[in-house]
């Protein structure tokens, strides 16, 4: 309990972390500022405006058709003739339904259907701030020799790793917690006052809750991966290193999956499985298969890619990364 | 009084080998060492002989490839965890995270170790930091950082502090307040586990020492034990009135003995049995008028042994150490 504790202590103290939430609250602070001045609330009158607007431009668009039918009954004989068809009856007449008034309000937050969007900003924002923090939080205690000095202390060496690890995990857990439940508040605002809150039903609620959860799965995972690689590598760079080089192999191997004519190239891509994680359900086109079928002509083949998958596929690269790192601490000599 | 001696460290058959692309070092071969409870022991030996390597590897820092070792009659590493607690230690050129003050510093790790807190002050204090306690750890200077190595190898009141070259950087009064230290410390019953290189401040403030040179034990024992059977054999001869000293160097160095002129005295370096002097030369009839050991310091029998000891020359390279070398005198 006392290392968890002083643990707790040395996070907090590091400027780094101090930083890094700055900017996290910084970057949330700015989307929900952002979106709040773009969107407006759909009052009667805005309502009326935007009707009488659309009502206005039918009217324009019916004296425009107007005046082009008759040039092209004028037409026959003159060399504008080219530009018109030869029966003008045929031409396009605007109907009122072409100009829906929806189209000309401003934009407006409509909680049910924006709000998972932000979740997954959410999400992104925390998942980075959280590999950061994690590699830096045992990479510099590492290259610093801090880690070693520790060890002197307490030589059970899976110990002092896994509770820092768990303690840095809890911290984050509960500032996703946190921060999540201001962010859902922050744009239950912004809907009730530049938007709608229409048909947020419990389930709707429940739903983004779930997703939610996902999302503390993705930072959670991104943490632990960012903690286990720095460690792995004895300094923070490592971690960063390592992304770089995942993200550069990540793309030559999806180029060598274009040319090499594999079905589902973005299935190589990481950031569609954190995207599939997120949205539950990435359909993924076969660009190159014709499934025909005598009404709908030729349709690819569609492989989904489901958040079982893509979680699977996380929580066995989690596990190897930090199971690395606690097998080279366990074996290696520290000096 | 009789005092009973207990080693609060032991060490048998130490092994260490790195292995690397270049090939295989043994940096422990067979390393042996004990310190007595309530000793100051004084760790000596050339660069890369292996003092580091036993040290952490004592701590647990370093997997041994084979030996047994002990502190406070705990077998380690396997105990360790149990005797961490009782054991301060500092391993060479400590670094800290550098962002955080020394005050922060110190207390993260009484915090982790379960050590009141409120000791930070006093052994701040005690290693002469306390005005600069507030100050970031990188902005100090080497014998800054290394007070407070000291001051963090303190902290926990251990039974046995192992300090790998403390004086590393440490300006002469820095120097002088550690030899007190050290010996209020060993007077308090903490035993005192000192590797260091000033061997004038080991032969002050030790009460043992254990030698090593080339991942061995080379000698070991009380200061005085060492300093009198390693004496390099060295002894000054001077005859009776009127005796020929360049004559009677001639004999002895007839019969193996490395002897040196001086005005009205000569010194035999490789004398380890004295009395052959005075029958070779009572054999010429030249007469003896004095034979006295020469008092080897500290010094002498760490270049002996070790057998570094500069050869002008030749520029000696680190892992040129030797095992047992001198032991071996003239006439044996
Ligand atoms: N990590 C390592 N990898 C390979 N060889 C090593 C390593 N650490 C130490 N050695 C080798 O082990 C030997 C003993 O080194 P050690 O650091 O114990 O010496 P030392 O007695 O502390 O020397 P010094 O007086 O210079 O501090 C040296 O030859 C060194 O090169
Ligand atoms: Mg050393």
């Amino acid at each position: 309990m006392s290392l968890a504790k002083a643990e707790s202590r040395r996070l907090f103290k590091r400027r780094f972390t101090s930083l890094i939430l700055i900017g996290v609250m910084l970057v949330l602070a700015l989307v929900a500022a952002g979106t709040f001045l773009s969107n407006q609330k759909a009052t009667p009158e805005r309502i009326a405006e935007a009707k009488a607007q659309a009502a206005a431009s039918f009217q324009s668009a019916v004296q425009e058709a107007e005046r082009e039918k008759k040039r092209c009954l004028a037409a026959p004989g003159t060399p504008d003739a080219a530009n018109y068809p030869a029966d003008c009856t045929q031409m396009w007449t605007p109907t009122p339904e072409e100009f829906d008034y929806t189209w000309y309000m401003p934009p407006t937050f409509d909680m049910r259907q924006n709000f998972p969007d932000m979740i997954m900003v959410f999400a992104v924002v925390l998942a980075a701030a959280a590999f950061l923090v994690g590699a830096s939080f045992v990479g510099s205690e590492w290259h610093s020799g801090g880690m070693m000095n520790l060890l002197l202390w307490r030589p059970r060496r899976l110990q002092v790793l896994g509770t820092k690890l768990t303690v840095f995990l809890g911290w984050f857990t509960g500032l996703t917690l946190l921060l999540g439940a201001a962010w859902a508040g922050a744009f239950q605002a912004i809907a009730l006052l530049r938007g709608s809150t229409e048909k947020m039903t419990a389930g709707v609620w429940q739903s983004f809750g779930l997703t939610g959860l996902r999302g503390l799965g993705l930072i959670l995972a991104a943490g632990a991966i960012g903690f286990a690689l720095a460690s792995l590598g004895r300094h923070t760079g490592m971690a960063l290193g390592a992304l770089i080089g995942v993200g550069a192999v990540q793309i030559g191997v999806f180029i060598m999956a274009q040319l090499g004519g594999a079905a589902y190239p973005e299935a190589y891509l990481g950031p569609l499985w954190a995207y599939a994680w997120m949205v539950k359900e990435v359909p993924l086109e076969n660009m190159s298969s014709c499934d025909f079928s005598a009404n709908g002509g030729c349709k690819p083949e569609i492989f989904t890619m489901t958040w079982q998958v893509a979680g699977t596929g996380f929580a066995i690269v989690t596990v190897l990364v930090v199971g690395a790192a606690l097998w080279a601490l366990r074996r290696r000599d520290i000096s | 009084m009789v005092r009973r001696m207990t080693a609060v460290l032991e060490i048998s058959g130490l092994r260490k080998t790195y292995r690397s692309r270049k090939g295989v070092r043994n940096a422990l071969d067979g390393f042996d060492m004990v310190v007595e409870a309530g000793q100051v022991h004084g760790f000596l030996g050339p660069n890369g002989s292996g003092k580091t390597t036993t040290l952490r590897t004592l701590l647990g820092l370093i997997r041994p490839n084979d030996g047994r070792m002990a502190i406070l009659g705990q077998e380690v590493p396997r105990r360790l965890p149990q005797v961490a607690g009782q054991v301060g230690a500092i391993v060479e050129s400590p670094q800290f995270f550098g962002n955080f003050t020394a005050k922060d510093t110190l207390s993260l790790l009484a915090d982790a170790g379960n050590v009141n807190r409120s000791r930070v002050p006093a052994v701040l204090d005690l290693v002469g930091l306390r005005d600069r306690a507030g100050e970031r750890v990188k902005t100090y200077s080497l014998g800054m950082k290394q007070r407070l190595a000291v001051a963090s190898a303190l902290l926990k009141e251990p039974k046995l502090l192992i300090l790998d070259e403390p004086a590393n950087g440490l300006d002469p009064g820095g120097i002088r307040e550690m030899r007190t230290l050290m010996r209020d410390l060993s007077a308090s019953g903490m035993t005192v586990l000192l590797s260091s290189h000033i061997l004038g401040e080991i032969q002050l403030i030790c009460d043992s020492v254990t030698i090593i040179s080339a991942g061995r034990r080379v000698t070991s024992g009380s200061v005085a034990e060492v300093l009198a059977s390693h004496t390099s054999g060295a002894v000054r001869v001077r005859l009776e009135q009127g005796g020929d000293l360049f004559g009677a160097a001639q004999v002895l160095r007839e019969a193996g003995a490395q002897v040196t002129l001086e005005a009205d005295y000569m010194v035999v370096g490789n004398a380890s049995n004295p009395a052959l002097i005075t029958r070779l030369l009572a054999q010429r009839g030249v007469y003896v008028s004095e034979l006295t050991p020469i008092a080897a310091d500290l010094e002498d029998v760490f270049l002996e042994l070790t057998g570094t000891a500069p050869v002008e020359g030749q520029n000696r390279q680190v892992d040129e150490s030797a095992l047992g070398a001198g032991r071996n005198g003239w006439g044996q």
